[in-house]
């Protein structure tokens, strides 16, 4: 829990971006200092995320993408280079994050769950019940608002913490593979269920993932990221239109070739990173 | 939507079988005491003891009313019990806020970890003379005995229960702006209530036993007291009945306690 420095962050009339940018990234790079000496984790990245964009990150596992998204979260500090995010002008939270995996507190119920950002913010507690009883809604779980998260699956989890992270109202959303630990249908489903709430809202989302399906379903623009140290590979721009249903997407010829298009990116990376794993194994 | 179904199903299944369990645990729990207490009375009935030493639960009993009609038993159990009570105060809660402290704060786990670890296996009942030269042969001596007696296995179980919580959920609490106070009241509080539980539990064990340790000197009123007083004028029986007395107490906190902890870590209970 070292003192950390949370990313710049500019106010919408001082911003040199431009209104149509939320995040920008110049040369970011994160070091972390380990007993084998440093540890380049993310290499010079650059970018900018368009405000409204729903951003994907694809990469090799152990590419630093998780590190690159805590940095953006406040969590992690990065190492050099500017990092500078559009301030939202109405007072609300800059980010949320939807962690991978289990991230509920167990000793809470869905509901106490689903409020925790709002709470936190001491908002009064007829916008809690406003607010959070919509996104519960949303993920169909307000029947499940008094259970608590061992009482119900993995998929219910997540929707929880998306529920969560909706309910915040936050600027920017930030996504760390969300849907990784769950089953290819119930994949599919919250997939789908993201898209739906999302086009309500149309936030900006830095959503990471290694699976190229799901950047493909979900994205408008897609950066592959290089095996270990993290760099950018490629950027694409998602060619498909919106609203979107997942399993019509994938039937289409055109959606085939775009995976394979972005594979091709890939695919040597892939192959790269298990050569690292291999050789830090033997 | 017929996962969530399946779930729910699955989920209350296996409530109503912890129930049933637990009413197994509790029947057992009362008859494991009753039939010690009916093997010592057969044996007391049959010669097979020494009743000057072991006299029947039976005469015990008589004892005990006896005790309760002259009201000489509730005068002491209510003395013991108000120490027994500002004891938790003065040590639990202090133990509390510093053990939750200590398990967020690395910078004072490093500075009071080396005095807890030197000041903890100090035997309690072996401080007691300084204790009674600094606190005097009043109230205060057998209330700090108690505090002493507690603080350390609530403090040390405390600390533990906030290391022990995974670092996603003081991830979790700072990406959605939670404040110092609110990490505290909603991640470390909560999450190391469970440990919380079972240092208090210890706690309130070690209480007992210091608070008739530190009645039986200097000390006008208390179980304690009265055992020792008891033994001065060879009423075994009444030593008998102050020994049950304070195994009840045990057996009552237990219950108490676990109760309490239902309801404080209801998302442990039911797994």
């Amino acid at each position: 829990m070292a003192g950390y420095e949370a990313p710049a962050v500019v106010a919408p009339d001082q911003s040199i971006m431009g209104p149509d940018v939320k995040i920008r990234l110049k040369n970011v790079s994160k070091v972390f200092e380990t007993r084998k000496g440093p540890f380049v984790a993310l290499d010079s990245i650059t970018l900018d995320i368009p405000t409204g964009c729903f951003f994907m990150l694809v990469g090799p596992s152990g590419c630093g993408k998780t590190t690159l998204l805590r940095i953006l979260a406040g969590l992690e500090t990065h190492t050099s280079g500017t990092i500078e995010i559009a301030k939202p002008a109405d007072g609300r939270p800059g980010n949320s994050m939807i962690f991978q995996g289990d991230s509920l507190f167990p000793w809470m119920t869905v509901w106490e769950n689903a409020s925790y950002g709002l709470a936190m913010r001491r908002k009064p507690a007829a916008e809690i019940k406003e607010k959070v009883s919509h996104f519960l809604n949303r993920t169909g779980l307000l029947r499940f608002a008094d259970y608590y998260p061992h009482q119900l699956s993995g998929g219910m989890r997540q929707r929880v913490s998306i529920a969560r992270a909706f309910s915040n109202d936050p600027d920017i959303l930030l996504m760390d593979e969300p849907f990784s630990a769950l089953d290819e249908q119930n994949k599919v489903m919250l997939q789908e269920e993201l898209l739906k709430i999302w086009e309500e809202t149309r936030k900006t989302v830095l959503f990471i993932t290694h699976s190229v399906d799901e950047a493909v379903t979900l994205g408008d623009r897609i950066m592959v990221m290089t095996a270990h140290p993290g760099r950018e590979k490629a950027t694409l721009d998602v060619p498909f239109e919106r609203p979107r249903q997942v399993l019509e997407l994938r039937a289409r010829p055109e959606y085939g070739e775009f995976v394979f298009n972005i594979w091709s990116y890939l695919r040597d990376e892939v192959q790269r990173a298990r050569a690292q794993d291999e050789g830090r194994t033997s | 939507m017929s996962e969530i179904v399946h779930n729910v199903a699955k989920a209350s299944s296996k409530k109503s079988f912890a129930i049933s369990a637990g009413n197994i645990d509790r029947i057992m729990n009362i008859a494991s005491p009753l039939g010690l207490l009916l093997l010592w009375e057969v044996a007391a009935r049959f010669g097979w003891i020494d009743v000057r030493f072991f006299p029947a639960p039976s005469k015990i009993f008589v004892t005990m009313l006896e005790l309760i009609q002259n009201g000489q038993l509730w005068i002491h159990l209510k003395a013991s019990m108000y120490r027994l009570f500002w004891g938790f105060v003065w040590g639990g809660v202090p133990a509390l806020l510093l053990g939750i402290s200590m398990g967020l704060n690395r910078t004072l786990r490093s500075i009071m970890d080396p005095l807890v670890s030197a000041t903890y296996p100090i035997p309690k009942s072996a401080i007691l003379p300084l204790i009674l030269l600094i606190f005097g042969l009043g109230e205060p001596s057998k209330v700090v005995m108690v505090a002493i007696g507690l603080f350390f296995p609530i403090l040390i179980n405390t600390m533990a229960g906030v290391l022990e919580i995974q670092k996603i959920y003081f991830d979790v609490s700072k990406n959605f702006g939670a404040d110092r106070y609110q990490v505290f009241m909603t991640v470390a509080l909560p999450g190391a209530m469970p440990l919380i539980m079972t240092g208090v539990k210890l706690g309130v064990g070690m209480g007992l036993i210091l608070i008739s340790l530190a009645e039986m000197i200097g000390a006008k009123s208390g179980l304690g007291y009265m055992m020792w007083n008891a033994w001065e004028i060879l009423s075994v029986e009444t030593m008998y009945v102050g020994l049950l007395v304070i195994a009840a107490l045990g057996v009552l906190f237990t219950v108490v306690l676990n109760e309490i902890e239902r309801y404080l870590v209801p998302w442990k209970a039911a797994r």
